[in-house]
């Protein structure tokens, strides 16, 4: 899985810190190195995305590649982490292979030189833009000319277009999870809704951010920072895509799914963003916006909210921590001079222990799965080997809370989720297996008669 | 930015405040109401400014006393033989982040309101000058059409 590719760099330690470019003699290719450290940059802060995705839940996403079916979530990845993940340098890195060389080892071993200083010193060269070939664009005076054919490209990054996609998949995982026979068009409208409503919540959280998100580095090159787009232009997008996006839900699919899919926008970008600023509650906030996207892509499917939506978006919920807590522990100096109150910051102890104590819930939940009916006993056997080994990993984190420990947690967490959700849907108890379990001869009947209908 | 452009032009991320300065332009018949989005966001950007400027020259101020007196307290010196910066590692550092943070919160709270305010101020603005414009846009178009 895309997720699994994306993880398996270890050399990811720069993944979580930041990502600089340093200049070296290689003059003579200025435009790649722009090149990269821009693609750098989308794709570290959709990676990031993607790993915030279960924050940032606006609903609607639906399973991305990597971690959730159907989300919508823009979640997490969005403001919170500024996690740089390394992956996705290094995914650029890979791409652009006629130059990769020079850049990888550059950047790999720039960028953890880079980190140690960092980490260190009290230089002031850090609070300095990085040189590199970004200053060089980036030293430049812009015009504030909106040019239509770099529209696309800007709302995209706007819309956090990645970490959409991720919770759209999120979002596909639920409705897939959902023991009723499959339907094409409702599928495709409860996506389709959920990712505009993401790229709303998205949006509108850019736009509260943009000093906060100037003074950080994981998304100071954002449109809206940059300049490239007004804020009347962020907050009408945001309202054309949220709007017919919620619409579409709840007129297309059924109104609890778009009644869920506005509470997650409201969730988001009204208490989650805020909330980030004022007090260590946004981490909790955050997982619940996490949450809701597979269980929006649940109630899209069934139309009612039952056990096994709310097991999925506990599961989701639950997830949310060790994510979130091992990725922001790298990321304290920048939280604490950018204002966010966090827990790696302001409460480091608490951080370790609810990291650990959901790794372990994960376990409960998928024990609960075959009692609510949703898979078979299979399940909670096969995916203990993974869940036991995050659940190692947050105890080492619990014990050591170190860069290395709260890195490795955290890129377990990208491919643990993909996997977890994967096996929750070949385990998945088939219609027919229900049937037959059922008491009610009229209601299998019924039952059989849904699934033989197209 | 050029004299005889009509479009605003932004620059390079500030060193110390990290924002990026917008030179506005004056277009010649400007109207009140653009006048005001003009003053507000001129505003906004100066005490944008200002609070970043000073903010993160204080971070940057007090990390180095802490490690200073964390250093010291250890017995060493702020280089070391091969004159490089000593360096405290991040457990040691987290202290200090979680100091800071609890120091700044009410500075920030303050300032997270201001900046809401005026967000919302600037880009209301904005809407209203853009309605105006469409409408006077309009309005020519149907006298063209008539003429």
């Amino acid at each position: 899985m895309s997720a699994a590719r994306r993880c398996r760099p270890s050399r990811a330690l720069a993944g979580l810190f930041v990502w600089r470019l340093r200049s070296t003699g290689v003059r003579q290719i200025p435009y790649r190195f722009v090149h990269l450290y821009h693609t750098a940059n989308n794709r570290l802060i959709t990676f990031q995305y993607f790993n915030f995705l279960k924050r940032m839940y606006v609903t609607q996403c639906n399973k991305d590649l990597s971690q959730r079916a159907k989300a919508k979530s823009d979640s997490i990845v969005s403001p919170f982490h500024e996690l740089q993940q390394l992956d996705q340098e290094k995914k650029v890195v890979h791409k652009i292979s006629p130059v990769s060389p020079v850049h990888q080892s550059w950047s790999e071993t720039s960028s953890r030189n880079e980190l140690r200083e960092i980490k260190s010193a009290a230089e002031t060269e850090d609070s300095v833009i990085p040189v590199g070939a970004e200053s060089k664009e980036d030293r430049q005076w812009k015009e504030m000319k909106l040019r239509l054919d770099d529209l696309p490209g800007i709302l995209a990054r706007l819309s956090k277009i990645k970490l959409t996609a991720l919770v759209v998949s999120t979002t596909s995982a639920g409705f897939a999870m959902a023991p009723v026979p499959f339907e094409l068009t409702c599928f495709l409208l409860a996506s389709l809704g959920t990712g505009l409503a993401s790229c709303a919540a998205n949006s509108i959280n850019q736009f509260f951010e943009v000093p906060f998100d100037s003074n950080m580095n994981r998304t100071k090159n954002r449109p809206l920072v940059r300049g490239q787009i007004s804020p009347l232009l962020a907050v009408c997008f945001a309202a054309s895509c949220g709007v017919p996006g919620i619409a579409l839900l709840t007129l297309g699919v059924n109104p609890l799914t778009g009644a869920l899919g506005a509470f997650n926008i409201f969730l988001y970008t009204c208490c989650y963003t805020p909330l980030k600023r004022m007090s260590i509650a946004n981490t909790w906030v955050g997982a619940v916006v996490g949450a809701i996207p597979p269980i929006m892509g649940w109630t899209a499917a069934t139309g009612s909210l039952d056990s096994g939506a709310l097991l999925l978006g506990g599961i989701l919920y639950s997830w949310q921590f060790p994510h979130f807590n091992a990725l922001s522990w790298g990321l304290r100096e920048d939280y604490s001079r950018g204002g966010y109150c966090m827990m790696s910051v302001t409460h480091p102890g608490l951080c370790r222990r609810v990291a650990l104590r959901h790794c372990l819930a994960l376990i409960g939940l998928s024990t609960v799965a075959p009692v609510l009916d949703i898979t078979t006993w299979t399940f909670p056997i096969i995916s203990l080997p993974i869940n036991l080994y995050i659940s190692y990993l947050g105890f080492q984190f619990y014990r050591d809370a170190n860069r290395s420990s709260s890195r490795k947690l955290f890129f377990c967490s990208l491919w643990h989720l993909p996997m977890l959700l994967l096996v929750m849907f070949t385990c998945k108890k088939s219609v027919l297996e229900k049937e037959d379990k059922s008491d009610l001869p009229g209601r299998s009947h019924e039952r059989a008669m849904e699934i033989r209908l197209p | 930015p050029p004299a005889h452009s009509h479009s605003d032009w932004i620059g390079p991320p500030d060193k110390h405040s990290n924002l990026r300065p917008i030179i506005f332009y004056v277009p010649p018949e400007e109207s009140a109401l653009e006048r005001r989005l003009r003053e507000a966001r001129q505003e906004a950007q100066a005490s944008n400014q200002r609070f970043w400027a000073r903010h993160n020259r204080a971070f940057r101020q007090e990390k180095e006393e802490f490690i200073y007196s964390r250093l010291k307290a250890k017995g060493l010196e702020m280089r070391d033989e091969s004159g490089q910066k000593a360096t405290l590692n991040a457990e040691e550092m987290a202290d200090f982040y979680k100091d800071f943070l609890s120091k700044n919160l009410k500075k920030h709270l303050q300032y997270n309101r201001d900046w809401y305010k005026r967000n919302f101020r600037i880009t209301f603005l904005m809407g209203q000058v853009a309605l105006v414009k469409a409408l006077r846009w309009l309005r020519r178009r149907k006298k063209n059409v008539e003429q």
